[in-house]
């Protein structure tokens, strides 16, 4: 269960969001400058809302009431960003496994074959980032931010920086991590058939506010 | 001709001594306040970069005058270390690589500073959702990847705290076995009566560990490079 409510003020442009979503694959839709990505920004830790709370289950991560602000590296909530930000001077092995060492977490050999197989990087492994294409790249960042065994996985357009060709690529990926990997998710997109495919709750953002929350059903008609 | 004498050779070691001291001590601080600089904003950060480049600017025997009165035996700081820690710099070797540590601290903070604010701060980012903390985003990505400039800005450092003179000479005089580096020594050498043939095999000498730490520096500095972008 994630629990948002929460007002920022970005230069001129104004964010306030309410919703609270229980599905595996929270959608949060719009067009660009929608201010999806300052949300979840601040569900990330990244960024401090003005005044509201962030909670997960019963833990509050942020309520700027009581002044609680847990920063972002002990939130335990998974980040693929749109570029994914992989460490350039890391080969593929040791991005994978810097969640956990960062966590102290047990080697968990299994957890990590499973993530492999799941998402095909078993033959990345010895490569840098700088030799992968965009769409391996993306899969070897899902796999990091998996292996940091985070409650909570952030995805900002994981195919947005992907032509048409990779992101089809991908999405069978998305799909198969919401239906194995046991990892609540919150997917960004401002694709509507993206959305379709993934999210089972949509929060429908426009120029800072919600406007509609629900199933498929809010999503305009293809 | 290329027969150095124990005196020379005695100025030479001397000179790499306090050259490595005043480097090595130099480049935690300089890591530390060129990472300060490049992600930090505080109250009376324009007075910390200007104190950092001071020495860059103001005239060496300065310097070297404002160490003496402040490190000096009577100097505010000197007196009270004296006799607080025992440690005495006026007119000891440790006092010239005080001095080369300062004159290089410009040179070595700039190329550090450069290096951070190039590296992309939505990795820093991507390492905390990952669970790192601040500290150890800065051991296991930022410094890393800052790392040609970590080097280049302790060979930069070096080559100055080897040529330093006029601040050492006034902080620390020139005194044959203790504080007479390479430069005081060609100094003296070139004041003295048949001294030049003497002058001149240091200058080589200055010239040879100036080319050594060249290459040294562009061989590390491709290294890193090459281990920052991993091809």
């Amino acid at each position: 269960m994630l629990r948002v409510d929460v007002s920022k003020q970005l230069g001129e442009f104004s964010l306030q969001a309410s919703f609270a979503s229980e599905g595996r694959v929270t959608g949060l839709f719009g067009a660009s400058g929608a201010g999806k990505t300052s949300l979840i920004n601040m569900i990330a830790g990244l960024l401090r809302p003005d005044r509201g709370t962030i909670a997960i289950d019963t833990e509050t991560l942020d309520d700027t009431a009581d002044r609680v602000h847990v920063p972002a590296h002990r939130r335990r909530i998974g980040y693929v960003f749109q570029d994914a930000r992989l460490f350039p001077h890391l080969d593929v092995r040791e991005n994978l496994d810097y969640g956990r060492r960062m966590n102290r977490l047990a080697d968990d050999a299994a957890q990590r074959a499973r993530v492999t197989d799941l998402l095909d990087i078993g033959s990345l492994l010895d490569r840098r980032p700088g030799q992968l294409s965009g769409g391996e790249r993306q899969r070897v960042a899902l796999g990091r931010a998996l292996l940091a065994r985070p409650r909570l996985l952030l995805l900002d357009e994981p195919l947005g920086s992907l032509d048409e060709e990779r992101k089809v690529e991908i999405l069978p990926y998305l799909v198969r991590l919401r239906d194995e990997a046991g990892v609540p998710m919150v997917y960004v997109s401002h694709d509507a058939g993206e959305m379709r495919r993934l999210a089972t709750q949509i929060v429908m953002l426009r120029r800072g506010r919600v406007i509609a929350f629900g199933g498929a059903e809010v999503l305009p008609a293809a | 001709m290329f027969d150095i004498s124990p005196a020379e050779w005695t100025a030479i070691q001397l000179s790499l001594r306090v050259a490595t001291v005043a480097t090595l001590v130099a480049t935690p601080l300089g890591i530390g306040v060129a990472w300060l600089l490049a992600r930090r904003d505080f109250w009376g950060k324009p007075v910390v970069d200007a104190l950092v480049y001071l020495p860059l600017v103001l005239p060496p025997v300065v310097t070297g005058y404002l160490l003496l009165l402040t490190f000096g035996r009577r100097g505010l700081v000197g007196a009270w270390l004296a006799d607080h820690l025992g440690i005495v710099f006026a007119f000891r070797w440790t006092g010239a690589a005080l001095a080369c540590g300062i004159m290089s601290f410009p040179l070595l903070v700039r190329p550090i500073r450069l290096s951070i604010e190039a590296v992309d701060r939505r990795l820093e980012q991507a390492a905390g959702t990952l669970g790192a903390s601040p500290w150890r985003v800065f051991l296991t990505i930022t410094l890393p990847l800052a790392l040609p400039g970590v080097l280049a800005g302790m060979v930069l450092g070096f080559a100055k705290a080897i040529g330093e003179f006029g601040a050492t000479i006034t902080f620390v005089s020139n005194i044959p076995g203790e504080t007479q580096t390479i430069s005081s020594a060609i100094y003296s050498l070139i004041q003295t009566p048949d001294g030049d043939t003497a002058a001149l095999r240091l200058v080589v000498v200055s010239i040879v560990i100036a080319l050594a730490a060249l290459i040294a520096s562009e061989w590390f500095a491709r290294r890193a490079l090459q281990r920052v972008h991993g091809n």
